[in-house]
């Protein structure tokens, strides 16, 4: 059985696309990574995995059941974490974390509590006092306090500093160690590569690229940026070259070496080596084809 | 029930104040009533001759001079009215609430139904305006007795009743809007009530428009009318029930199927 099993799954918003034909499958026990730029389809994804919108043709499944059919047995068994959390007002952080443990009949009072320490974040607090960051703990503590066997990611980070980004993703190895599933979608690349085994590629509404994260990263390509005089011709691993007076910029995804071994022969006065924004890659390496 | 307590907690203070606000202005109009008395005879009179403003109030049916009369006019309008926009706001924020303040992906994301959601929503409402009408009677009846008039138990128990079952149409019949809007949902719960409350004033003035009380619920709470004949009009309240019970029906329909954005 799959964790979460799409077929052909499409959701328009009145003529607006929002996903088409999705065709996605995500092992139980696996760390899978969704990535898309902004406004892809994403959040429609996860919103219809999780039953807040209905798809307008095709179907899914989560741990076995239909999303449609079966809602509330799946989201027992499901934790979400959304990538804005927005919390009821007038409640403390230990009331929250108590009011969702409550929704789901258990009782998590020590496992909330060795997460806020593990977090920072102060039980305390009053919820619409909260930083975006801290409400982003408060919601990831919500999302796994009760030891879910699906964990659903919606840009987790965001809000998050370097050393809390660190300890969350400690703490979702450790429930994907112990079996669970974890559906990670983002929008930053170096994140999924580092905790993913394997992802999909989501661009405008549709599956472009579902593979292993180790064979995405042979197609990880740097922009590089030149001031001066540089000879290019011939190198392989080059794309989108733009060639000025001042000098010259491409995508480069090729080895190192030979690069490095023309820059060092060329008159070069300034150089940016930079990881490209995803747009960049989707359109030169996942692209089939223009964007619309 | 955990959503039910939730609900109740989150319009525990609302609930005071409505309460504290229609308690108070009760209060201080039935402390009026002994001074007032004395006044009456004249008052009365010009009262009941303002053409159709007297008829749209009542008070061309009702004297002025007993409490009776004048906790119908000037209680009435205060609790009619209070009771009115506390039931239709709370109702109309019920469901809407989560998506205006953005909850309901927190909310719904909870392995709760949606059914079950709606429920325990809908009887939260009951609830607290049952808890409103419990405390207003019991400050209203409490004044009589400070003020050592005789209490005009039937005729006050009757208008309290009256009022109670229009808050619980209304109440019904804005959570069932609820359940269709997403945002703006106090200013439909405002304009419902308002609404309902002026189609009763017109129905009080044009005899062509007497039909209109079927339709709103201050139809059947009109306390000239309430007063007069000594009971609440059975055929208006079957046709409130029916609209409450349809709007209630459409809500879970609605809410069940709705997209949360």
């Amino acid at each position: 059985m799959n964790a979460i099993e799409t077929e052909k799954l499409t959701k328009y918003y009145g003529k607006f696309r929002g996903i088409i034909d999705l065709d996605l499958s995500v092992e139980q026990g696996e760390c899978f990574g969704f990535i898309g730029p902004n406004g892809a389809g994403k959040s429609t994804t996860i919103r219809t995995l999780l039953g807040l919108i209905a798809p307008t043709a095709g179907c899914a499944r989560v741990l076995g059941k239909d999303v449609q059919k079966e809602k509330t047995a799946i989201l027992r068994d499901v934790g979400y974490l959304p990538s804005e959390a927005v919390f009821y007002g007038g409640m403390r952080v230990k009331d929250i974390l108590k009011l969702s443990a409550d929704l789901r009949k258990k009782d998590c009072s020590a496992r909330a509590a060795v997460l806020c320490e593990r977090l920072e974040l102060d039980p305390g607090r009053k919820a619409e006092e909260l930083s975006f960051g801290n409400r982003k703990k408060l919601a990831i503590i919500c999302a796994v306090q009760s030891d879910p066997a699906l964990l659903i990611l919606d840009e987790p980070t965001g809000g998050l500093d370097p050393l809390m980004q660190r300890e969350f993703f400690e703490i979702i190895k450790e429930r994907n160690r112990a079996g669970a599933t974890v559906f990670l979608s983002s929008h930053i690349l170096s994140e999924v590569q580092r905790h993913c085994g394997r992802a999909a590629v989501i661009r405008e509404g549709r599956l472009i690229a579902c593979d292993s994260v180790e064979a995405m990263r042979d197609s990880n390509a740097r922009r590089v940026r030149i001031e001066g005089r540089v000879d290019l011709a011939g190198l392989p691993g080059l794309k989108d070259l733009n060639v000025s007076e001042q000098g010259a910029s491409f995508l480069y995804s090729g080895d190192m070496q030979p690069l490095l071994h023309r820059l060092s022969e060329g008159d070069v006065r300034d150089l940016n080596i930079t990881e490209p924004d995803l747009e960049e890659i989707f359109l030169h390496y996942y692209g089939k084809g223009e964007p619309a | 029930m955990t959503i039910l307590r939730h609900e109740l907690k989150r319009n525990r203070t609302s609930c005071l104040i409505w309460t504290g606000a229609i308690g108070a202005l009760l209060i201080i109009c039935i402390l009026l009533f002994p001074e007032m008395k004395g006044q009456m005879a004249g008052v009365g009179e010009m009262f009941s001759s303002m053409g159709a403003f007297t008829t749209a109030f009542g008070m061309d049916r009702l004297n002025f001079g007993t409490l009776t009369g004048y906790y119908a006019i000037e209680c009435g309008n205060v609790l009619g009215l209070g009771g009115a926009f506390f039931a239709s706001l709370t109702g109309a924020g019920m469901l809407a609430k989560e998506e205006s303040g953005r909850t309901a992906e927190f909310l719904l994301t909870h392995p709760v139904s949606r059914r079950r959601i709606a429920a325990e929503k809908l009887l939260a409402l009951g609830v607290l305006i049952v808890l409103l009408n419990l405390a207003v009677y019991g400050l209203a009846v409490g004044s009589m007795l400070v003020i050592a008039e005789p209490v005009p138990w039937k005729e006050v128990s009757l208008m309290h009743a009256s009022y109670f079952l229009m808050q619980l149409e209304l109440g019904a019949l804005c959570f069932g809007l609820s359940a269709f809007l997403r945002k703006g949902s106090a200013g439909i719960g405002l304009g419902t009530a308002f609404l309902m409350y002026f189609l009763n004033l017109i129905a009080n003035i044009t005899e062509s428009a007497k039909f209109l009380k079927y339709i709103t619920p201050f139809g059947y709470c009109d306390g000239a009318d309430v007063v007069s004949s000594g009971r609440i009009d059975g055929t208006m309240l079957a046709v409130g029930a029916g609209i409450a019970a349809a709007a209630i029906l459409a809500a879970f329909l609605q809410y069940e199927r709705k997209d949360i954005h």
